[in-house]
């Protein structure tokens, strides 16, 4: 984006930017998985990572959660330089990354316990979220025991735990089935709403992006770019129910389609 | 492991290994370790003699029968097992026994049974490789999608036909890794089977050898086996690979 | 139906027992005794106490052997799974040493350490320690990397990260290489009672087939598979309740 496309989103009432990433690239060897990319992720929103496999939404992500190492460029969160991993930053991850030998409420409290945090506090405020993710109850089940779907509410539970500002979710509902799936979207509205928090989603699923996100950052493949960002304004207050019927949306996903249609291989 | 940059080759830490085998021998240490360079010149002197290609021979040919018989026994057992229910409930717990079971302990009954020869040193072989083989039959039978099966039917493919071209090749990757580990544990039984039973072929060579206390001769004919041993091993993983390449990572 | 999966496998008991039964009766060799006749001496054994002190001399190198083994080899495993340069230098010998057929080594150790306690624990060693090493190595080796990366991303230190994260993860087929280790070193234990000094059950076997006892030879057989078997056997039960839920498995033999 160039300065007045960013002065002039600034001006637009779009809320200060909580992470920005600026010129990242990233090789592996020959290949070139990101090339000087640029993207600003506003404060207390969510704005989605969207494209065709290859595209490096996930490199992306673990760059700004900073498990992985960019070739050049920089994230900046809150106006830090980003190094690593640190506590303004929670990873929610695509096959869960549960302890398998560890109940429910020991993995929740998981990101706590690296923190040094006491047992006692660390595990009520682990209850607290298990409530909040709606798997009151299974405090001492095991993930064997649990669905997909109530695996990755242990996995959101343990990051909003621990109580970050920036919320990274790699394609979170990609391993749940469809209902479960459709259910986690609306929940995940009414979360997005709650915790004022900065989320950044990645998904490949249009409708999915749409749905969720106050910003889209449409990402394409070889090389990795930022095609365009997309605002959805309309139908955000509308509630749950009705947005996969507004107008608005399906424009969008059709718009979004269209363009990504012919990098499908 | 890389240094400097150069990504060191899998087992090249052997070389080290060589070298201080070397050093340690150089500096005689103890008795029981002459220097590797002493162990490597008796090698090729051995190699050549009349006694070790007798005990090569003799070793070869227990290896191979005992083999030989613990795949044709096994590998129609396994799958017959994997294919009848009742066969595999009489059968398997035995299976299992004899799987984990100390076989080293039988070679006392093999050899009141068979006399000191050959013939049970051969035996020993069979039973020390036969019941992974058995067991690896089984499962790869009992692992064949049960679509292709269906596939088959829908196509009317003959019986004979639809086991040759369609579930030998589904089972055999995993009957081929059954295969590799049996011929290793025969590697095995045929050894213990010489030590114990009767003094022929590489037992007869290191009873003699420790009995002379001809350590370099000890050391050289025991790198002879474990090469040996070591390159048949490889040898089936390799033969694995290239048959499977089409096997799901199990 | 679990009835008649037990009813099998009872079958099966009586149709092999049975079997061998008949193959004494006509006689299939002369030094071959009978189901009964095995069963009669092997109640005499361990009425009398013979099989008891015998268990007692037997057991020594193997219980030492494998603690031995468990212990060490467990460390290595680690160390090596852990360390690349440690994996680079050790685990060459360790795979050489799964592949070759270790009993070639006995006669070496009789030489190096004579015919006692030591050589045969030294042999229990050789037998249990390659598979217990491979496997835990593995096993570190193979921890799932999302889970480690987890850790990262939720702050745990390095040491944090292999207490509470790679070991856990590698429990199971650390277990699993204890068992196998513990099968090989039953092979150890009996290999060297036949071949360096019979004590214990080795003498039982070797004495009773020297003065003809074929009953008592095949009773003290019979004995130390039993032995071995429901040992293992426990060993796996204990597993699968230890770990339940994980990806249990071995990795090499």
């Amino acid at each position: 984006m160039s300065q007045t496309d960013l002065a002039a989103a600034k001006a637009d009432m779009v809320p200060e930017s909580a992470v920005s990433t600026r010129n990242i690239s990233k090789n592996y060897g020959d290949v070139e998985a990101l090339r000087n990319l640029s993207l600003e992720f506003p404060r207390g929103q969510l704005t989605s990572l969207l494209g065709p496999s290859g595209c490096g939404k996930t490199t992306l992500l673990k760059i700004i959660a900073g498990l992985l190492q960019p070739s050049s460029g920089e994230v900046e969160v809150n106006g830090h330089t980003v190094t690593g991993p640190g506590p303004d930053r929670a990873f929610v991850f695509q096959d869960f990354a549960l302890l398998p030998w560890a109940s429910v409420i020991r993995n929740v409290a998981f990101g706590l316990e690296m923190r040094g945090v006491a047992k006692s506090e660390r595990e009520a405020i682990a209850e607290r979220y298990i409530r909040e993710v709606g798997l009151a109850g299974f405090e001492h089940a095991y993930p064997h025991e649990l669905s997909g779907g109530m695996r990755q509410r242990v996995g959101l539970a343990r990051a909003l735990s621990v109580d970050a500002q920036v919320l990274l979710m790699d394609e979170p509902f990609s391993a749940v089935d469809e209902q479960t799936r459709r259910k986690f979207q609306e929940d995940l509205l009414g979360l997005v709403q709650n915790e004022k928090k900065t989320f950044i989603f990645v998904t490949h699923s249009i409708e999915e992006a749409v749905y969720v996100s106050d910003q889209i950052a449409i990402l394409l493949p070889r090389p990795s770019r930022v095609s365009e960002i997309i605002r959805p304004s309309g139908f955000r207050d509308k509630g749950a129910d009705n947005i996969r019927r507004d107008p608005e949306y399906l424009d969008i996903v059709d718009q979004i389609w269209a363009s990504l249609r012919s990098y499908v291989e | 492991m890389t240094v400097f940059g150069y990504r060191l080759p899998g087992m090249s830490s052997l070389i080290v290994w060589g070298l201080l085998w070397e050093i340690v021998g150089q500096m005689g240490l103890t008795f029981f370790i002459p220097p590797l360079s002493e162990v490597i010149a008796t090698l090729f002197a051995v190699i050549g003699t009349a006694a070790f290609q007798k005990a090569l021979a003799e070793t070869a040919y227990a290896f191979s029968a005992g083999v030989f018989f613990a795949i044709t026994i096994g590998i129609p057992v396994g799958i017959l097992m994997g294919k009848n229910r009742l066969l595999d409930e009489l059968l398997l717990p035995w299976v299992n026994v004899f799987l984990s079971a100390p076989l080293t302990a039988l070679v006392p009954v093999l050899m009141v049974l068979f006399g000191f020869g050959m013939k049970s040193i051969v035996i020993t072989t069979t039973l020390f490789g036969i019941w992974i083989i058995i067991l690896n039959a089984r499962a790869g039978v009992k692992q064949i999608n049960r679509s292709l099966v269906e596939m088959a039917h829908s196509f009317g493919a003959s019986p004979w036909n639809a086991f040759t071209k369609i579930y030998l090749w589904a089972a055999l990757p995993e009957i081929l890794g059954g295969v590799r580990i049996g011929i290793i544990r025969a590697v095995k039984g045929v050894i213990i089977g010489q030590l114990l039973i009767s003094i022929v072929g590489f037992g007869a060579l290191f009873e003699l050898y420790s009995a002379n206390f001809l350590m370099a001769h000890f050391w050289a004919v025991l790198i002879v086996l474990f090469a040996l041993a070591f390159t048949i091993a490889e040898f089936l993983a390799y033969l694995e690979r290239r048959v499977a390449y089409y096997a799901a990572k199990r | 139906m679990p009835n008649r999966s037990l009813f099998l496998k009872i079958l099966s008991a009586v149709i092999l027992f049975g079997a061998w039964e008949i193959a004494g009766r006509i006689p299939v060799s002369y030094a071959f005794p009978t189901f009964l006749e095995a069963m009669g001496a092997l109640f005499r054994m361990a009425g009398d106490g013979t099989l008891w002190t015998a268990y007692a001399e037997t057991l020594q190198p193997l219980v030492v052997g494998v603690a031995i083994s468990a212990v060490l080899g467990i460390a290595i495993g680690l160390w090596v799974g852990l360390s690349n340069v440690f994996d680079w230098l050790f685990s060459p010998i360790f795979i050489v040493m799964q592949a070759a057929p270790l009993a070639a080594l006995i006669p070496l150790l009789v030489l190096a350490y004579g015919i006692g306690l030591t050589s045969k624990v030294l042999v229990v060693c050789i037998m249990a320690m390659p598979v217990i090493v491979l496997n835990t190595s593995s096993a570190v080796r193979n921890t799932p990397e999302s889970m480690k990366e987890m850790g990262r991303a939720f702050l745990a230190s390095e040491l944090a990260i292999i207490l509470k994260i790679i070991i856990p993860a590698a429990s199971p087929v650390i277990f699993a290489g204890l068992r196998l280790g513990v099968s090989a070193g039953f092979i150890g234990a009996i290999l060297a009672e036949l071949k360096i000094t019979p004590t214990g059950v080795g003498d039982i076997i070797t004495y009773s087939r020297s003065i003809a006892d074929y009953p008592s030879m095949y009773a003290a057989i019979f004995s130390i598979i039993l032995l071995a078997v429901l040992f293992l056997n426990v060993l796996e039960k204990t597993e699968t309740v230890l770990f339940k839920g994980n990806q249990r498995g071995y990795v090499s033999d």
